[in-house]
C-alpha cells in the first residue's frame, strides 16, 4: 500500500473519505495520480460492524461536539446532535440505506422553475441534468444500482409489501423496491443481500455498495492511493499568491501534522467541510478560505423529512431485511397544486427497537407512546424525504465559544423550516397515512424528523462568483486549486437520496481534475 | 409468519446470570413488586432504599409496559446507584424524588410519590416536573437503559442481530400473508 511523504507536494490532499471524498480518491488514483485521503475516524471493516443499534453507534457516529438553534425540532431535541452521519473511513457511505435516485431536470433549475420564493435563496446549477447524465450512467455502474445497467431489483421485505399495496389502494402508479446501490445478485466481488436489515450500522455482507468496500480498496491497490485514519484536518493553508499548499491536522497519536499538496480537496460533509473553510481564515482570506461571495456555510438544506409509522392487527416484523428497499415515486413531481414547490418520496423505513423508542416521538412517554412501542411487530414504516428550500439564514457558523480538544470553533447549525417545507410535510403527512389507513392501519404515528443524515448545500456551486463558492466542477471560485467533493456543492437538494449525485459529481470532478492538471494549469 | 416466541423463559442458570449482572439482584424483583423493602433497593448504598424504589416506580409509570416484570425497570434504573457517587448527581436524584413526595403530599395528601395508588394519578405528579432537570434525566436515560436491554427485546416482537444467523433471506423477511394483493 501506498506511504507518501508529508512533504510531498505532488499530491492530491482528500480531506474524507466517504461517497465525495472516497469516490474522487480512487478515480484519480486509477489515472495514475498520487493522492492521500485524511480520515477523521477509524477504520473498520465489514466484519467489524455491529448488529446493535447503540453498540454501532458508538462505533461509528460523528459525535464530536455541535452546538445547534433555529426553530427545527432537532435543536430541541437533539442540540448537539444535528446529524447522524458517521466518522470512520468510508464515511457515511457505511450508514446510507443505499437509496440511488437521479435528481429531475427541473431539480437542477429551482430558481427559474418555482421562481422567487420568498425568504428562500434559491438558484439554478451551474449544470444541467443532460451533462450530469453519463455520469449518473458511471455512478450507477460503478455502483450496482438495481433497476438499473439491466441488474434486477431486490425482492421486496414485509415492509414494502405493507407500502406497495397501500400504494395500489391509493392508486398510486409507481413503487418498486428501489433504484438500490446494494447487490441482488453477486458483482464486482461483492456477493448478494442476505436482508439482514441493519443496514445504517454497516452492512455486514459487502452487499451494500460504499467507497469502505468499493473504492477505497480499488485505490488503494493501484498503489497511488494512501488513506490516512484517524486524521483530523484542522486548517487549510496557503502561499502569499493565495494558492493553497497544504493541510494541517492531527494524526492518529494525536501529534500535529502538516501534509503538503498540489490540490486539496474538501469533502468532510456539508457541515465539516464549511467548517474547515471558515477555521482556516488567515489575513489574506479574513473571512474564511473561498468565502468571497461570504456563501460559505450558508443555504445549509437537510431535506424536508418526517416518518409515518403505522400499526396493525396483525404482524409486519418492518425491520427484517433491506432497510429502505422500497418507495412511492408519484409524489415526487413539482405540482404547485398541492400548496408546494419540489416534490418528495415515501421510502420504507424501519429502526430497530432500541431506536424505535429514541426517535419515535423524541421526549415522549407515558401510554400513548409506551402502547405504541408494544405494537412494535406489528408496525409498518416510512420516511418521506423531500426538497427543502436553500435559505441564507440556514446556514453553518463557528461557534463564539465552544471548542474542539485542538482549540477550534465547532460548528454551530441553525436552521428553520421554510414554509414550503411544512406545507410538503404535511401533505407528505397525510399521503403517507392514507397509504396505510388504505390497508387497515389501527394507529397512524408521525415522526418528527431525525438529526440530518442528507446535508446539502453550505459550499454550493453557482454560475456566477458572488452567488455561491464553486464553479460548475466543484472547484473553488476564489483559490483555482481547492476543490469541495461533498455534497455541500449541492445548489439545490432535490426530492432525492443525495449519494448517486455525489458520487456522479466526484466522477466528472476527476475527469475535470485530472485534465487541469495535464494541461498544467493547477 | 414467522413469529416470535414471547414467552419468558429462565432457567435456572439464566436466571443466575441475569441477577450478577444486575446490581443488588435485580431479579429478586420478582413477585415482590416495588418496595423499599425489596432486597434490591435494599442493597442500594449511595442512595436510600427510598430514594431507589421510587426512582423505579418513576421509572415505570413514565414508560409504561404492563407485559414487562418489575425486573426490567430495576435493571434500568440500576446505574443510578454508581451515578450517585457523584454528590452533584446525588443531589438531583434525591431533589427529584423529594419533590415527587412533597408533590403527592400536598396534591393527594399521602405520605410520599410510592403511596399514591393509582398510575394516572402519579403521572399528574409528572406532568407537574416535566420541564425540571429530573425529569429529563431520567425520561432520558430510561429510554435507553430499558429499551436496550436484549433480554426484553423477544417480547416486543424484536429479535436482534441477525447476520449471525444468515439474515433474513430465509428466515421470513417477505413472509406477510395478510395483505390484499398487489
Amino acid at each position: 500500500m501506498a506511504k507518501f511523504d508529508l512533504n510531498d507536494d505532488s499530491i492530491v490532499c482528500i480531506i474524507g473519505s466517504g461517497a465525495g471524498g472516497g469516490t474522487l480518491g480512487n478515480e484519480l488514483a486509477q489515472r495514475g495520480i498520487k493522492v492521500v485521503i485524511l480520515e477523521a475516524g477509524g477504520r473498520y471493516e465489514t466484519q467489524d460492524f455491529i448488529n446493535d443499534e447503540w453498540e454501532s453507534f458508538t462505533q461509528l457516529a460523528w459525535t464530536d461536539m455541535r452546538t445547534t438553534s433555529g426553530s427545527w425540532r432537532v435543536a430541541k431535541d437533539f442540540a448537539n446532535l444535528p446529524t447522524w452521519i458517521v466518522k470512520a473511513v468510508g464515511g457515511s457511505t457505511t450508514h446510507w440505506a443505499g437509496a440511488s435516485l437521479r435528481f429531475q431536470e427541473h431539480e437542477f433549475k429551482t430558481r427559474t422553475t418555482y421562481g422567487a420564493l420568498p425568504g428562500a435563496n434559491l438558484l439554478d446549477w451551474p449544470i444541467t441534468l443532460a451533462e450530469l447524465e453519463p455520469y449518473y450512467t458511471k455512478a450507477e455502474q460503478k455502483m450496482g444500482v438495481t433497476g438499473t445497467n439491466g441488474i434486477p431489483r431486490l425482492p421486496g421485505n414485509n415492509n414494502y409489501k405493507v407500502l406497495a399495496a397501500g400504494a395500489k389502494q391509493m392508486g398510486y402508479k409507481e413503487f418498486h423496491s428501489g433504484n438500490m446501490a446494494i447487490n441482488s445478485q453477486p458483482r464486482d466481488g461483492r456477493g448478494a443481500c442476505q436482508q439482514i436489515g441493519f443496514c445504517f450500522q454497516g452492512c455486514k455482507s459487502g452487499a451494500k455498495w460504499s467507497t469502505l468496500v468499493s473504492e477505497i480498496p480499488k485505490g488503494e491497490a493501484t498503489g497511488n492511493l494512501e488513506v490516512r485514519p484517524g486524521s483530523m484536518a484542522i486548517k487549510i493553508e496557503h502561499d502569499a499568491s493565495g494558492k493553497v499548499t497544504g493541510v494541517v491536522y492531527t494524526d492518529e497519536k494525536g501529534a500535529t501534522q502538516r501534509q503538503k499538496a498540489r490540490i486539496v480537496a474538501v469533502a468532510g460533509n456539508s457541515i465539516e467541510s464549511p467548517r474547515l473553510l471558515l477555521n482556516s481564515a488567515s489575513a489574506m482570506f479574513p473571512d474564511g478560505l473561498a468565502n468571497s461571495s461570504g456563501q460559505v456555510g450558508r443555504n445549509y438544506m437537510r431535506h424536508m423529512t418526517a416518518s409515518v409509522y403505522a400499526t396493525f392487527e396483525r404482524p409486519v416484523h418492518m425491520y427484517r431485511g433491506t432497510t429502505m428497499a422500497g418507495i412511492v415515486r408519484d409524489e415526487a413531481r413539482h405540482d404547485t397544486k398541492r400548496g408546494f414547490v419540489g416534490g418528495y418520496e415515501m421510502e420504507t423505513l424501519s429502526l430497530g427497537l432500541p431506536f424505535m423508542a429514541a426517535f419515535l416521538e423524541p421526549g415522549g412517554w407515558g401510554r400513548s407512546f409506551t402502547s405504541a412501542m408494544d405494537d412494535y411487530s406489528h408496525m409498518a414504516g416510512m420516511w418521506l424525504v423531500g426538497e427543502d428550500m436553500a435559505r441564507e439564514t440556514n446556514r453553518i457558523t463557528l461557534d463564539a465559544t465552544a471548542k474542539d480538544k485542538n482549540g477550534m470553533a465547532v460548528a454551530s447549525v441553525h436552521f428553520d423550516d421554510h414554509p414550503n417545507d411544512i406545507a410538503m410535510r404535511k401533505h407528505g403527512l397525510v399521503q403517507g397515512g392514507g397509504i396505510y389507513d388504505a390497508v387497515g392501519a389501527t394507529r397512524v404515528l408521525h415522526t418528527t424528523p431525525y438529526p440530518s443524515t442528507h446535508n446539502m448545500g453550505t459550499n454550493r456551486m453557482s454560475e456566477k462568483p458572488r452567488d455561491g463558492v464553486l464553479n460548475k466542477y466543484g472547484q473553488t471560485h476564489d483559490i483555482k486549486n481547492l476543490f469541495v467533493s461533498d455534497g455541500s456543492q449541492f445548489t439545490s437538494g432535490a426530492a432525492c437520496n443525495p449519494t448517486l449525485t455525489i458520487v456522479s459529481l466526484a466522477i466528472r470532478q476527476a475527469e475535470t481534475m485530472a485534465g487541469m492538471m495535464q494541461r498544467k494549469e493547477i | 409468519m414467522r413469529n416470535i416466541d414471547r414467552r419468558t423463559i429462565i432457567s435456572r442458570r439464566g436466571f443466575m446470570k441475569t441477577t450478577a449482572a444486575a446490581p443488588a439482584a435485580a431479579t429478586l424483583a420478582v413477585g415482590v413488586g416495588i418496595s423499599a423493602d425489596a432486597a434490591w433497593a435494599q442493597g442500594a448504598k449511595n442512595l436510600s432504599a427510598h430514594v431507589t424504589a421510587t426512582l423505579v416506580k418513576a421509572a415505570r409509570d413514565i414508560f409504561p409496559h404492563d407485559m414487562l416484570a418489575d425486573k426490567y425497570y430495576v435493571t434500568a434504573c440500576a446505574g443510578y446507584e454508581l451515578l450517585a457517587k457523584d454528590a452533584d448527581k446525588k443531589a438531583l436524584l434525591e431533589g427529584g424524588v423529594a419533590r415527587l413526595d412533597a408533590d403527592a403530599k400536598d396534591r393527594f395528601g399521602v405520605a410520599n410519590y410510592m403511596s399514591v395508588n393509582w398510575e394516572a394519578d402519579r403521572v399528574t405528579l409528572l406532568n407537574g416536573i416535566t420541564s425540571t432537570p429530573f425529569f429529563a434525566k431520567l425520561r432520558g436515560d430510561l429510554v435507553v437503559s430499558l429499551y436496550n436491554q436484549k433480554e426484553l427485546w423477544p417480547k416486543f416482537g424484536y429479535e436482534g442481530a441477525s447476520a449471525d444467523k444468515g439474515g433474513y433471506i430465509k428466515r421470513g423477511f417477505d413472509d406477510i400473508d395478510w395483505l390484499p394483493t398487489v
